[in-house]
């Protein structure tokens, strides 16, 4: 039995019409990998609310694109580095200011949203439509973008590795990177750009929800397990890999579970897979101090030398 | 425009706008707009859950909003504040996902959930809402004074005995009350930019605390009403018109601002 085969058991029929899935999934891994990556600079620099944000926003790209009659995929990368160019004009460099910013934009983004997903409605009657928003349609690309699809990967992954250095550094302590002539603001507004490319891309295929998951959770566990950098993003990658391919892989053994018997989301079982492993680093560090509420940025000490 | 059943609407609409004002006001001093988000979106898969299991959607709503106001607040005490939130809220989302492949019958009545069915407020739902905005409004005036001082000031809050922990989850809780009850008529995108964009935009024209919240709470229900009349007239949805007048609010406020700093050459409000 091919991986082909397996699949088509495990999702329902026309679920990937559109394509042949052992490329698919070679883009998941594709993705897994770069999210993990870039996640680790997110959680460093504390911009998971962004990046989920812009996942949220391509998605509403995809469905103006859709609307149109453009590719979705133009839509998701033109909505997702919009919405970062204008998080980045709007946002101020404190913490406190970014939240909001990213806030503001997502508002206004789900706002446009709604009223694509009203026009398309008006237009066709697809009631499922609502559900690119959170759950994402997976697979909905056709093989002539999955080219485009993994070099814009490569290339969110190369721009970040490239700034990875001076990245943590002003991750880490603005005011030294400042002093040594490092443009912090620019190295942000890069960073920025590169995580709306990595997410965009990954919202199209696996859905904001799922996008968000391979984000967060990989990276953010690596960083509480290991010290450094490039040990966290090696390890962010493996948990990302791993997490993703055993979610198919169960989710293709519930095909036959109780109670629909047409096999249960992979989305819960990456999604379940990653906040578990995560827990589990808690178990590890249970005996250590009980958290002195700020005290605890665990994440934080990867240092940048 | 103003008869029968749009009645309905107009009350629910400004109960659910004086609501957001206020609990926005504090998510973004808080620097929580992420929960924000993650607590409307994620308590729609216990409405999914709720359907499935044929219970009243309410009860789902409830029960999902206050488990992810307690796992953010679980979690925050030992991960970064955005990392919790995102993994409770995945976490959801995730079940969610599951819920919905279970059931069969279920996009129509996400559709509505997300985007809310403003105009199709009934009678008996006009009553919980306006109770549940009175509740958490109370709830915040009761614990104003500590609430505030634990969201600008987190040290000198616990120096006087205030719990940052304990104002967290209490805060996190009324979010959740304020969100069960409002999801199902506003939909949960439009409950968080209704929470966000005017707070914000109240947050840089003033610093003074009870002002920012008065502005905040005047400025949501000028987004709600005008956003209303458009939507009726022109029958796009409620969503939109909220979540582009908030954000439009946002950047005049911020050039209000600014222009106002630049006029006077003072060190202005900071700017949210």
């Amino acid at each position: 039995m091919t991986v082909g085969h397996l699949f088509r058991y495990v999702f329902e029929p026309g679920f990937f019409a559109s394509g042949p899935v052992h490329v698919a999934l070679a883009v998941g891994t594709v993705i897994a990998i770069t999210s993990a990556v870039v996640g680790v600079f997110t959680v460093t620099r504390g911009q998971s609310f962004a990046g989920h944000s812009l996942a949220d926003i391509a998605t509403t790209g995809g469905a103006g694109a859709f609307l149109i009659g453009l590719n979705q995929f133009w839509g998701y990368l033109a909505f997702g580095v919009g919405a970062a160019a204008f998080m980045e004009m709007i946002g101020v460099q404190r913490r406190r200011g970014r939240d909001v910013a990213t806030g503001v934009v997502l508002g206004a983004g789900l706002g446009l949203a709604a009223l694509f997903l009203y026009l398309g409605t008006q237009n066709s009657s697809t009631t499922g439509a609502s559900f690119t928003i959170l759950f994402g349609s997976m697979f909905v690309i056709t093989s002539s973008t999955v080219p485009v699809l993994i070099t814009s990967a490569l290339l969110a992954l190369a721009t970040v590795l490239v700034l990875a250095r001076v990245l943590l550094l002003s991750s880490l302590s603005p005011d030294i990177a400042a002093a040594r002539g490092v443009p912090v603001r620019a190295v942000g507004a890069a960073y920025l750009m590169a995580l709306a490319v990595s997410v965009a891309l990954s919202a199209v295929i696996i859905g904001a929800v799922l996008s968000t998951a391979l984000l967060i959770g990989p990276a953010a566990t690596a960083l509480r397990v290991t010290k450094g950098p490039v040990r966290a993003m090696a390890v962010a990658a493996g948990i990302g890999v791993v997490a993703t391919w055993l979610g198919i892989v169960l989710a293709y053994d519930s095909f036959y579970w109780p109670p629909a018997g047409r096999g249960w989301p992979v989305s819960f079982f990456v999604v379940t897979l990653i906040v578990g492993g995560y827990l589990v680093t808690y178990l590890r560090r249970g005996d250590r101090r009980e958290a002195a509420a700020e005290a605890l940025d665990e994440e934080q000490v990867c240092s940048p030398a | 425009m103003f008869s029968g059943l749009m009645l309905n609407t107009w009350i629910a609409a400004t109960a659910v706008a004086v609501i957001a004002g206020v609990t926005g006001f504090f998510a973004v001093l808080r620097g929580q707009t992420f929960a924000a988000h993650a607590i409307p979106n994620g308590a729609f898969a216990g409405a999914a859950g709720a359907t499935l299991l044929g219970l009243n959607p309410f009860a789902g709503l409830a029960i999902f909003s206050v488990a992810g106001a307690l796992g953010i607040a679980g979690l925050s005490r030992r991960s970064r504040p955005d990392v919790a939130t995102a993994l409770t809220f995945v976490m959801m989302l995730g079940v969610g996902a599951l819920f919905v492949s279970w059931s069969t019958e279920y996009a129509q009545e996400a559709y509505s959930l997300l985007f809310g069915e403003v105009f199709g407020v009934s009678q008996g739902e006009v009553l919980p809402i306006v109770v549940l905005g009175v509740v958490s409004i109370a709830a915040i005036i009761v614990m104003f004074r500590p609430l505030m001082l634990s969201s600008a000031m987190p040290e000198v809050a616990e120096a006087r005995g205030v719990s940052t922990r304990r104002m967290e989850l209490a805060f996190l809780l009324v979010m959740a009350l304020a969100t069960s009850m409002t999801v199902p008529v506003v939909g949960a995108l439009l409950m968080f930019s209704l929470m966000i964009g005017p707070a914000a935009a109240a947050r840089s024209l003033t610093a003074r605390p009870v002002l920012a919240m008065a502005l905040s709470v005047a400025i949501a229900l000028v987004t709600v009403w005008v956003g209303i009349a458009f939507s009726y007239r022109s029958n796009w949805p409620l969503g939109f018109f909220v979540g582009i007048m908030g954000a439009g609010f946002f950047l005049l406020s911020r050039a209000y601002a600014a222009i106002a700093r630049s006029a006077r050459g003072l060190q202005a409000p900071p700017a949210a």
